[in-house]
């Protein structure tokens, strides 16, 4: 095999340290004026990425395209994407239509088009975005083109120039270990590995690299919605814990309660 | 299998760090028992039994005026504030394991001898409170979270602790003026997070704030981490409530901005360490809360590049760079060494540095940082950066400077100096400090030297420096090498010896380095005044 060349979808959502609030029509999350950031699980993918290449395997890293799919701000985390070390980015322009994104069907044609037009061999892709957490679209791609697919990893290994990839994955009381042969799509866990920073110099190296603004219509896909979402809740509250002033006060509830 | 939603769930779990706050030990209050705890004394506590008194450690005599506490005075006390909680009472019983956490600190620097601890809950409790003892002549210690770093907040002798936590009530907001009144005992995080609910902040920030109590803070003028941004509570506090000795209620509690009708005498209570009167309640300016925060933590060669990074910042972030804080390699590899971290930068450099800014746009702010940062990398000015991408990021951006007291503590004993010294002589105290100390070979890498690191760290925006002797034990061989050489060499530079910690038990002599005889003798006119048997937080600097 002459070169990997690998294809990372990012996904901007809220920050993940930040509670999101449920608007008033109660049909989605609020995000106006919330703070977002990279998709965690795609920080890990784009991470996997460029220390695959780090890593001077077998095979050389050619390329590492990062990709989101979005309204204006996508650019946001594609600069970080560049920054982190993916060397160009595709912003799929899609305007903002209801509350949610595009359904991941749509997202994972959008995906195969660019693998074909791109000739990606490599798609690493993080097993969900925290936002939606469908985590549909790898096994979607996967199944469109045709390809092996190991979900879930926390071990990524190129064996040899051939293209033969193991990938270890958690499963219910160990870990599994899969092989597969490229091209082949993976999807990324939480211990995978732990993702830099971005730095200074390559912030300012990433805003040099080449962002390429796409359409759906240039990739040939809709923007169908086959899924309305009816209503959005939030969990029941946590009953807290009342607090008593001193040992008699505990004595006296417990009676109450019937505990003693 | 769980669900993805619980992955999620897992993943919030699994990768957001410990929060930024309480980086000390939270202070526990234990239940009074009213029945005698039949505990040796020789088994109990066994973990306090290295603290020091601070009795013997200081070489202080108590003061023969100052009366015994008796029975009869307790039995007073719980008549008084009623409820059992209110008093922990190791005068007629056996409570020492309840009153040492009131009778020591969370550095274990320092060690009283106090058998009453009072806990009342309001006001007109304190003002009974202190009548009281006034009239009898017993000392007392006001005392909020006990997070001090001077011992201010700890009995030496057998000082009744008076204790703020259960004055722990909010009583106004209003979001029109921003300002927020509450009780003493109000820990500085839960009336942070009040306000968070209501896009506000509370002006002051530090590392103790999940345990300290905002009248501690005022009590002691605390600085923090944001004083170059929102300023000195000498200013942000709009008024307040207190008591004087003689059970008087000083009734300040204003919540206007501007107030010019005589005296500011709330002024008297900030910063003097409960000397002259408890504070009970505080009325505080508080500013919206910003929308956008960012953080940079640059790896610079020089403490010359460092002030030139200063310089820059604040010309071209002005109004929204709201810290700007330094620190040494060797604290960062302190810091690598307790925590076990990775180091967000790829190389080492002798100095670090911790830029935020704080704003309400985060487009605008982003725009400002990012020339800003090019600016600065392009001057060779920074040798290397990161801009944190996220909230996880920011906030482990900030724990390589919040963490250091931490690590510290970890690693054994620290003798702190905080001291406010000119901007271009910041740095200089450390290097001194360094060399003192390594040619009278006490600074080395194993257990045979008693010193391990001299590290410096502070709030370079406010031009304050923590300068921190790391020691595997306390040691006075070690002390008398350090004071009162430092306080001379700040004296020499026209700074001042503690700058936001206060003086409390540690810098009690030597307040003479910072501050003239007048100075002084006029602090005591004010003491006597209001203080004339001198029970309020005695053996203390005044």
């Amino acid at each position: 095999m002459s070169g990997l060349r690998i294809l990372v979808p990012v996904k901007r959502v809220i920050d993940y340290a930040i509670k999101p609030r449920i608007n008033k029509a109660q049909t989605g999350v609020e995000t106006a004026g919330v703070k977002h950031s990279l998709n965690p699980f795609d920080e890990l993918s784009i991470e996997e990425a460029v220390r695959l290449r780090e890593r001077k395997g077998p095979i050389k890293v050619e390329d590492i395209l990062a990709l989101s799919a979005g309204g204006p701000k996508c650019p946001d985390v594609l600069r970080t994407a560049m920054a982190m070390g993916a060397d160009r980015a595709f912003h799929i322009d899609i305007p903002e239509k209801g509350d949610s994104g595009p359904e991941p069907l749509t997202i994972a044609k959008m995906l195969q088009a660019v693998v074909k037009e791109q000739n990606v061999n490599l798609v690493l892709l993080g097993k969900q975005a925290i936002d939606g957490d469908q985590g549909q679209t790898g096994q979607m791609l996967a199944g469109l083109l045709g390809w092996p697919q190991t979900t879930q990893a926390s071990k990524v290994e190129i064996k040899d120039e051939a293209g033969t990839v193991e990938v270890t994955h958690e499963v219910d009381g160990g870990v599994e270990t899969l092989r597969a042969k490229l091209p082949m799509v993976i999807t990324t866990d939480l211990r995978l590995n732990e993702p830099r920073y971005a730095s200074l110099p390559n912030i300012m190296k990433a805003k040099k690299k080449p962002l390429e603004k796409k359409t759906l219509a240039d990739l040939g896909v809709e923007d169908t919605r086959r899924l309305k979402t009816l209503k959005v809740t939030e969990p029941p509250p946590r009953k807290g814990g009342g607090k008593v002033e001193d040992v008699d006060g505990l004595v006296g509830k417990l009676k109450e309660l019937g505990a003693l | 299998m769980s669900s993805a939603r619980n992955l999620t769930a897992a993943l919030r779990r699994a990768r957001v760090p410990r929060p930024r706050v309480a980086l000390r030990p939270v202070q526990f209050t234990p239940l009074t028992s009213t029945t005698r705890t039949f505990t040796s004394s020789s088994t109990r506590t066994s973990d306090s039994r290295q603290i020091k008194y601070t009795s013997e450690a200081y070489n202080v005599q108590r003061n023969p005026n100052f009366a015994e506490i008796s029975a009869d005075d307790v039995a007073h006390f719980k008549e008084l504030l009623g409820s059992q909680s209110a008093v922990i009472d190791g005068v007629t019983a056996d409570a020492a394991d309840d009153l040492e956490p009131f009778n020591s600190d969370w550095m274990r620097k320092y060690r009283g001898h106090t058998r009453l601890v009072l806990k009342p809950q309001n006001a007109q409790e304190v003002s009974k409170v202190l009548k009281y003892c006034n009239e009898r002549k017993l000392a007392v210690v006001p005392q909020g979270g006990n997070t001090g770093l001077v011992g201010g907040s700890v009995p030496v002798f057998d000082e009744i602790v008076i204790n703020t936590s259960r004055m722990n009530q909010i009583r106004s907001f209003d979001a029109a003026s921003g300002v927020l009144v509450a009780d003493a005992g109000v820990i500085l995080e839960v009336a942070d997070q009040y306000l968070a609910e209501r896009e506000h902040l509370f002006p002051l920030d530090l590392g103790a704030k999940g345990s300290c109590h905002i009248g501690g803070n005022v009590s002691t003028n605390a600085g923090g981490l944001r004083l170059l941004r929102y300023g000195s509570l000498h200013g942000s506090v709009l008024g307040l409530e207190a008591v004087l000795p003689d059970g008087t209620i000083v009734d300040a509690l204003s919540t206007l901005r501007k107030n010019n009708t005589g005296y500011d005498l709330k002024q008297l209570f900030i910063g003097s360490e409960g000397t002259i009167g408890l504070v009970t309640a505080v009325s505080i300016q508080c500013p919206p809360r910003p929308k956008a925060v960012n953080v940079a933590y640059f790896g610079l060669e020089s403490f010359e590049q460092v002030q030139q990074a200063y310089l820059a910042a604040k010309g071209q972030l002005s109004e929204i760079l709201s810290a700007f804080e330094l620190m040494d390699g060797r604290s960062q590899s302190l810091v690598i060494e307790s925590t076990g971290n990775k180091h967000p930068l790829e190389g080492e450099y002798p100095f670090y540095c911790l830029v935020e800014t704080s704003g309400s746009n985060a487009e605008h702010d982003m725009a400002k940082l990012e020339s800003f940062l090019e600016s600065v990398m392009g001057d060779g000015i920074v040798a290397d950066g990161v801009l944190a991408q996220d909230e996880t990021q920011f906030q482990a951006l900030w724990r390589w400077r919040e963490g250091i007291t931490e690590s510290l503590s970890h690693l054994g004993g620290t003798y702190k100096y905080d001291v406010s010294i000119p901007l271009a002589d910041l740095y200089q105290l450390v290097e001194d400090c360094k060399v003192r100390l390594t040619e009278m070979g006490f600074v080395g890498d194993d257990d045979s030297f008693p010193v391990r690191a001299v590290v410096g760290y502070g709030h370079m925006g406010d031009s304050n420096l923590h300068l921190n002797v790391s020691v595997r034990q306390y040691n006075k061989e070690v002390e008398k090498a350090i004071e009162p050489w430092v306080y001379e060499w700040i004296q020499k530079r026209q700074g001042s010896i503690s700058a936001e910690h206060g003086l409390g038990v540690a810098k009690r002599e030597f307040i003479g380095y910072s501050q003239n005889e007048t100075m002084v003798k006029l602090m005591k006119q004010l003491k006597n005044l209001y203080d004339p048997n001198g029970i309020m937080n005695p053996y203390k600097y005044i």
